[in-house]
């Protein structure tokens, strides 16, 4: 079991690694000039040599990157370019809105996507199941950023219930600030609930059908502690693995949805920095966003690893 | 006449989304030759004006003809699409088979590799692309097309697995044939199955990553309509007129809807544990 976990902590980092150097490779190292990117090709030659001086671009890749590497796990990021303010401070910032969007649109998608996919599961086959099966199917072909505007156009143009975008910050109060989390998660969560819902029920129709079910069935266990007992259990480790792969959709999801509402997350600092050109903060935010997406994966294997033992077997 | 009604009853998916599919694909063929106005045509003096006889969809903010504009950036959407899975089928596929027949330490980096690419959505490595490249639809191919590079690579390995050990494999490998004879000859006819369903997949998921993209600003760029910037354009003007935040995604739903229901009418077909495949004929 330890070696299990130690080898599998070892390919984490190697992974992160892997990942950081990707990152750095595509932004720093390919386009050639890092400056001239960031200047444009009106730039003059001082100028742009100023530049490069002030960025550190005038020093070797290797060391470059190994500095960057080293910021990373100080937190130090230097400064952005554009907002002339520390990176990981901005970071830090638009966090504080992107992991409670996240956390707010895994919720929502839970409390749905769990009880209807356990709904069709009992009723297979039937209308309830039909009906949860075709909402779904249509769940999945509307894009979140097009399924927001909607949302906009009848919580906020229509009924007015709800702010259509912007954020008021936490100091403002909790209730605030959710009440403009609110549309953007259910944005968020519809494909997320939509998938959910469909690995639930196919999750619990495979274990309905085991042998041990049958067996407590014939003891003369109701159907709710079936359910409860022994279904719901089974059936949540595929559920818990399809949760880990999709949060890297989640995250890709969020940085459109932010830009719907043009709330100030990562997703939005990213697209923004890609507009002006601050390859640096691109570079942070993306290695960060893969760095999440990557440590997610790994959380979800180890909790897969705990509650099912053949995997270490197969290793 | 009675086959195809059984074909409907059974098949419900794959007979919606073939039909969805097919008159996607028409409307974007009838835009090569064919759209109700020029797509490009501005007339300010009508601009966001509501569906009508002369204007079927109604006028954007430039006056421009919605249905046309749809007709075009879905096809824009489609061709995209298509490049993208293009290189994701040839990339993944030649991989994946490498992988598989080789095995070993070259199986291993691919893997790896593939595992890599999972952690960049295709949408963060398209943000990536455009940051250096500016924005342009060739970044939304490419980003998609690499991240389905490493999808294809992990479906055709997984499939070459199964298959690669029968007796006709074994047999081709015996009688001294070349691994790429093989890979050609055998193990796609094989697998072609698993690729068809995943190729629809795929395409679904390229039509929605390029929507996404587009509405950021980072696809198709203008002149040229997109369907995302459509509807990044009528969220601006959706107080004046919230019918213009409507078309567009339908014709994305649409799509993918009709994509989708196929992906999964075809793995139901094509599924010979299942037997299904006598249904169609």
């Amino acid at each position: 079991m330890l070696t299990f976990f130690a080898r599998r902590v070892a390919a984490l980092f190697l992974t992160l690694l892997a990942a950081s150097a990707v990152v750095f490779v595509v932004l720093e190292v390919l386009p050639g000039d890092v400056a001239q990117i960031m200047l444009g090709t009106g730039a003059q030659e001082d100028t742009l040599a100023a530049l490069r001086t002030q960025l550190g671009l005038d020093r070797p890749a290797a060391e470059r990157y190994i500095r960057w590497l080293a910021g990373l796990v100080s937190g130090d990021l230097g400064t952005s370019y554009t907002y002339d303010v520390p990176v990981a401070e901005l970071v830090r910032d638009r966090l504080s809105v992107t992991i409670p969007l996240a956390l707010l649109a895994f919720i929502i998608s839970a409390l749905v996507a769990l009880p209807a996919g356990m709904f069709a599961a009992q009723h297979h086959n039937r209308l309830g199941d039909w009906g949860v099966m075709a909402t779904s199917q249509l769940a999945l072909a509307i894009p979140n950023f097009w399924f927001a505007i909607l949302l906009i156009l009848v919580f906020s143009v229509a009924l007015g219930w709800l702010p259509a975008g912007g954020f008021p910050g936490w100091s403002e109060g909790i209730g605030q600030a959710i009440r403009s989390l609110l549309l953007p998660s259910l944005a968020l969560a519809l494909g997320e609930a939509a998938i959910l819902a469909r690995v639930t029920r196919g999750a619990i129709l495979d274990t309905l059908g085991e042998d041990f079910i049958r067996t407590a069935r014939a003891k003369g266990l109701g159907t709710t502690e079936i359910m409860r007992r022994h279904v719901l259990r089974n059936a949540f480790i595929p559920i818990a693995t399809i949760l880990g792969l999709q949060f890297a959709f989640l995250v890709a999801g969020a940085v459109i949805v932010e830009n719907v509402f043009h709330l100030p997350g990562l997703g939005r600092l990213l697209v923004q920095a890609v507009h002006q050109r601050d390859l640096f903060v691109v570079r942070d935010v993306a290695v960060l966003l893969a760095g999440l997406v990557i440590v997610v994966n790994f959380m979800v294997d180890g909790v897969y690893a705990l509650i099912d033992p053949r995997p270490r077997i197969e290793l | 006449m009675s086959g195809q009604r059984r074909l409907v009853r059974r098949h419900p998916n794959f007979v919606v989304g073939a039909t969805l599919t097919l008159a996607m694909a028409s409307v974007c063929a009838l835009s090569l030759i064919w759209t109700p106005h020029a797509p490009d045509a501005i007339d300010v003096v009508n601009k966001l004006k509501a569906p009508s006889p002369t204007h079927w969809l109604g006028t954007d903010h430039f006056g421009r003809d919605v249905a046309s504009m749809i007709m075009v950036g879905a096809r824009n959407s489609i061709g995209v699409a298509f490049l993208a899975v293009t290189i994701g089928l040839v990339g993944g596929g030649l991989l994946g088979a490498v992988a598989a027949l080789r095995k070993g330490w070259i199986d291993e980096v691919v893997m790896r590799v593939t595992d890599l690419t999972f952690a960049f959505p295709a949408l963060l490595t398209a943000v990536l692309i455009s940051a250096l490249n500016g924005p342009g639809a060739i970044n939304v191919v490419l980003a998609v097309g690499i991240f389905n590079v490493a999808v294809f690579a992990r479906v055709v390995r997984g499939a070459a697995i199964q298959v690669l050990p029968r007796p006709f494999l074994r047999a081709a490998s015996a009688l001294g044939k070349n691994p790429l004879g093989i890979a050609l000859d055998h193990l796609l006819p094989s697998i072609a199955g698993v690729l068809l369903v995943q190729t629809t997949i795929q395409f679904s998921v390229a039509i929605l990553a390029e929507a996404g993209l587009s509405y950021l600003g980072l696809g198709v760029q203008p002149p040229s309509p997109s369907l995302g910037r459509m509807l990044n354009d009528a969220q601006t003007f959706m107080f004046i007129s919230p019918a213009q935040a409507l078309f567009p995604g339908i014709a994305i739903a649409t799509i993918v809807l009709g994509l989708n229901l196929l992906g999964d009418g075809l793995r139901d077909l094509l599924d010979p544990r299942l037997g299904v495949w006598r249904a169609g004929s």
